[in-house]
């Protein structure tokens, strides 16, 4: 399609300013040597482009989205109606408090709730995403060695199957990046955690349930090694959609969490978000939180993505007490549901029971008839159908991680899972066609290795003028 | 798949080539540049850096991935392999010719395997 600077010609606008009814004046300021780009288009011909646009997002109102470890599950319209009352956006971070309260008790009333879900003691909203919320974590981390004096406290123990901000976040903060193996069962190896923890170890950071979708039932013991050598506990919450109102990161024995409230919390999630990634902690670490009394510093302006834990705070309100664990029980009652209905086609990295993902590893089918998990992906588009994320996490080789989620019907799941099979038929019967997949979309395969080793990062205007 | 029988192997799939002036050439083996599919980047050390066995020492990133290479030895690194900072693409097109450090001062080695022990290796290391 058509840039919006391809669109138009000169003169064409929109009309959307009254006429200049004050005498116009010349700026001393130094003039520009080239006018700015702008387009030149009509207010129909703009709606146009945004509308051709939107034709070609695939969200989760437009189908399946079973992006694993991302959550994509559907985003109630009443969040945002919540998330649209004048009295929530129509207010200025810096006027006076007592004019703000009903934002406040938002603030406060989602803090308390979000706190009991996680078994943490205090939690501050500033943190924009994840990643983000990760960074703020390590900050407290640092901050208690460092309120302690025990600065040889260096290392951040990541296991090799975690999300990749996990390494990253700790490499961003100075820390040392300690990367263990993880078990035959894809669990935390306990020998090698022993191995790695000492004098210097700063923290661990984990998911649990890990990112091949499994409860690493020795919790508690990993926590307890960790803590045993003076090191504290981050839980990474990416995958708290399987265990929220079941089981409690503070009483694993973590120390530390963040959330993604734009995943479990059903706040809108990719395209630019804005996330939401609260950070909690157990009370010893509390006045280190933003806002505290050795505070590590604002994290962010004021008070964060304010409206989007309006939403959230919207979702656990509509959920309540029960609604909040079932919506756990069916995530991880979905993927099940999906693996056992393919797992005899599909080989499962780890088969056993689930949390709320499963991970596929299609190695042995690209070995034997050179279809890999990147075609099977590509397939799934002429389905309407958003591939599942692939190649990751890093230890299954030839990767399909699929999260369905709970607010999708048995319907949605059983249309998929044919989807799957033929999918799956027409790949054994013309291996050759599928690295040609996807036929009917508006890209069909971008050419990766291209973009990697030679990318083109800014558009050139002269080329369209 | 080839895997030359004049080379070492290492568990973690690079190639040592042991060269008669004491010196070690190491490489991606082609079950490696395969796995990894097509390389879009390279992370090399510089000459002079400690390189130890069983230690990654250099990164490599594919469409993928990135995946940090092993040193098979530990030793000094004598010289870089400068060409494929600009092209990674050559590890894939010719992963024996394409190595990415020279070691010298050799000190220590892992394990290493006979061409056909490797193929052996990887071979169970899929089925399991």
């Amino acid at each position: 399609m058509k840039l919006i600077f391809e669109r138009g010609k000169e003169g064409q606008h929109c009309t959307l300013l009254p006429d200049c009814d004050v005498p116009v004046a010349e700026l001393e300021a130094p003039k520009r040597e080239q006018p700015l780009h702008l387009p030149h288009v009509s207010e129909n011909e703009l709606s146009r482009h945004y509308t051709e646009l939107a034709g070609q997002v695939h969200g989760v109102n437009n189908g399946f989205y079973p992006l694993g470890s991302c959550t994509m599950k559907y985003n109630p319209k009443v969040n945002e109606k919540a998330a649209s009352l004048p009295g929530f956006t129509d207010i200025h971070p810096l006027q006076p408090e007592h004019t703000v309260q009903g934002c406040l008790e938002v603030l406060k009333k989602s803090e308390e709730l979000l706190c009991e879900i996680t078994g943490m003691d205090a939690m501050t909203m500033q943190p924009a995403a994840g990643a983000h919320g990760e960074f703020t974590g390590l900050l407290l981390i640092k901050s208690y060695h460092d309120s302690r004096k025990d600065t040889k406290r260096r290392k951040i123990i990541v296991p090799d199957s975690a999300h990749g901000t996990n390494p990253a976040s700790a490499a961003m903060m100075g820390y040392e990046v300690v990367s263990i193996p993880s078990g035959a069962d894809g669990c935390v190896d306990l020998d090698a955690l022993r191995e790695a923890v000492g004098e210097d170890t700063a923290g661990l950071m984990l998911t649990n349930p890990n990112t091949v979708g499994l409860f690493d039932k020795n919790i508690l013991a990993i926590t307890t090694i960790v803590h045993d050598a003076g090191g504290l506990a981050y839980y990474d919450g990416a995958n708290l959609n399987a265990v929220m109102g079941i089981a409690r990161p503070g009483d694993m024995g973590f120390d530390v969490v963040h959330l993604n409230l734009h995943k479990t919390f059903s706040t809108p999630h990719g395209g630019g978000g804005p996330g939401s990634g609260p950070v909690g902690c157990k009370a010893f670490l509390k006045d280190f939180l933003p806002g505290g009394a050795h505070c590590i510093g604002r994290v962010k302006a004021f008070y964060g993505n304010f409206l989007v834990v309006v939403r959230a705070l919207t979702y656990l309100l509509t959920l309540g007490k029960e609604g909040i664990p079932e919506a756990s029980r069916n995530a991880v009652l979905n993927a099940n549901y999906m693996m056992h209905k393919l797992r005899d086609i599909y080989p499962m990295a780890y088969d056993e029971t689930c949390m709320h993902e499963f991970v596929m590893t299609l190695e042995k089918m690209k070995h034997e008839i050179d279809v890999s998990a990147m075609d099977i992906a590509k397939a799934l588009l002429d389905y309407g159908i958003h591939p599942p994320t692939m190649y990751f996490p890093l230890i299954v080789h030839e990767a399909l991680m699929v999260e369905p989620t709970e607010t999708e019907s048995r319907e949605t799941l059983d249309e998929v899972i044919q989807v799957f099979r033929e999918i799956y038929a027409k790949a054994k019967e013309n291996p050759q066609a599928m690295h040609e997949a996807p036929a009917g979309t508006y890209v069909r395969r971008p050419d990766e290795v291209r973009a990697a080793r030679k990318p083109v990062l800014r558009y050139h205007f002269s080329e369209v003028q | 798949m080839n895997h030359p029988t004049e080379l070492k192997y290492s568990k973690s799939h690079e190639w040592v080539k042991f060269l008669e002036d004491g010196t070690a050439l190491i490489g991606l083996t082609d079950y490696a540049q395969d796995a990894l599919g097509d390389l879009v980047f390279v992370n090399l050390p510089e000459t002079g850096d400690e390189v130890t066995a069983g230690e990654a020492f250099a990164d490599v990133e594919s469409v993928k991935a990135v995946s940090d290479v092993f040193s098979p030895v530990s030793g000094t690194v004598a010289e870089i392999n400068e060409e494929l900072l600009d092209a990674p693409e050559r590890m894939n097109e010719d992963p024996y010719g394409a190595w990415l450090i020279r070691v010298e001062n050799i000190t220590d080695k892992e394990e290493l395997l006979d061409a056909e022990a490797y193929i052996q290796f990887y071979e169970s290391e899929a089925d399991a």
